[in-house]
């Protein structure tokens, strides 16, 4: 049933598969938040209470909520790679850990800008705020662990048992806002309700979610495509890619 | 699988349920602190499990509704009073400072301060609390919902209940 999956745990075929849906993936994500960010930003009606400043949904839901998608992809891939022993999977976590970081401190930031007018504060201790405070920390820690040992594979060993402990902050995350009383409001958006905002709004939110999950996918692959490259140094098929590109 | 690869899976599972089941425990064990405020009910009546009530003199936050019409501002300063309430039960803030944008009244807010007497609190901030519902301006007044302007006040709310 897997045996399709078997050619993949080459570094060569797998490269190669990156490098040829790289350029769907840039191209998709682009378009995506072109139309997203255009309809959201200047086409969507404003919001009765918040007037303009409701606009910054449409960056902090789809960074903030796409944070921690990235992270069980991370978690993901650092099972496979412990469970099977497989190098490249190691390698697809090294190269989703920044992404995710970056993507949660502009959660946090986008957050923070829209809190202070407001809830009147930039920042507060609730639930919600401090257990995505802790995914950056965690994603940090991962990103550590990955540079700091020369052994590669000792590197995925010790970064996946962090990051597999740190799951159970994802749920944490998602249901803190139902679990304590937090100043952050609850979910906007869930699969099983009909969402509380308006068709208008909804839809633009829901590209920008979709254009910046394409757009993740393609920094992915472009990490892990360096990844790929770093570990493999010393392989014919990488000597030889390099020969062909100095040309 | 081969037995080897079984037993890692079998070991990482063991050890993912022994930290979800310690976090659970500890998360359970601290749920009465996690909570970021008080309802006017908990401060009246205590907490729904532990019946633990905040003491005279506490800090602590309280988070309600703002109730229509309890809104009283000083004429002379920034000193402002009013009534928050839940389902069951009415609290009392009394504040002096800066309110934020979306404080107005029948609005979730979170005040921040010390408990002086049952039901009163002064209150050293105060945060607005915002809901997930967002709406446009035409359904929202559709809908008989706040229009997105300054609240209106009556005279004697503006010049303050102790001027006389």
């Amino acid at each position: 049933m897997w045996k399709w999956l078997h050619p993949y745990a080459q570094p060569e075929r797998t490269y190669q598969l990156a490098t040829k849906l790289l350029p769907w993936f840039a191209v998709s994500s682009f378009i995506t938040l072109v139309i997203g960010f255009v309809w959201g930003l200047a086409f969507a009606p404003v919001d009765y209470q918040q007037g303009q400043s409701y606009r910054i949904i449409f960056i902090h839901v789809p960074t903030a909520s796409l944070s921690m998608t990235i992270y069980m992809a991370m978690a993901t891939a650092s099972l496979i790679g412990m469970v099977w022993q497989l190098k490249l999977s190691d390698a697809a976590a090294a190269a989703m850990a920044p992404i995710g970081a970056v993507i949660t401190v502009i959660a946090l930031f986008t957050g923070s800008f829209w809190g202070k007018p407001m809830w009147g504060t930039w920042w507060i201790w609730d639930a919600r705020l401090t257990s995505e405070l802790i995914l950056l920390f965690l994603y940090l820690g991962v990103i550590a662990l990955h540079s700091s040992f020369e052994d590669k594979v000792l590197a995925g060993r010790a970064a996946g048992i962090l990051t597999l402990v740190g799951v159970i902050n994802i749920p944490i995350i998602k249901y803190s806002v139902e679990w304590w009383n937090t100043l952050h409001q609850g979910a906007t958006i869930s699969k099983l309700e009909k969402p509380s905002m308006d068709t208008e709004m909804l839809i633009p939110l829901l590209i920008n979610i979709l254009g910046f999950a394409l757009l993740i996918a393609a920094l992915t692959i472009v990490r892990f495509r360096n990844e790929v490259i770093a570990r493999n140094t010393m392989r014919p098929w990488v000597k030889e890619l390099v020969a062909k590109e100095a040309q | 699988m081969n037995p080897r690869r079984k037993k890692r899976l079998a070991v990482i599972c063991t050890v993912m349920f022994g930290v979800a089941a310690v976090v659970g425990l500890v998360l359970y064990a601290l749920s009465q602190n996690i909570d970021l405020f008080y309802t006017p009910h908990e401060i009246v009546n205590g907490k729904e499990d532990t019946g633990m009530k905040p003491q005279i003199g506490q800090r602590i936050r309280v988070g309600g509704m703002v109730k229509e019409g309890s809104v009283k501002r000083n004429g002379e300063n920034l000193k402002v009073t009013f009534v928050i309430y839940d389902n069951e039960e009415e609290v009392t803030v009394e504040y002096e400072g800066l309110l934020p944008d979306l404080f107005r009244e029948g609005q979730g807010i979170v005040a921040n301060g010390a408990l002086v007497s049952p039901r009163l609190v002064k209150a050293s901030e105060v945060l607005a609390k915002h809901d997930e519902e967002y709406t446009s301006p035409e359904i929202a007044e559709a809908m008989g919902k706040a229009k997105h302007e300054k609240p209106q006040y009556s005279e004697q709310q503006i010049s303050g209940s102790e001027k006389t």
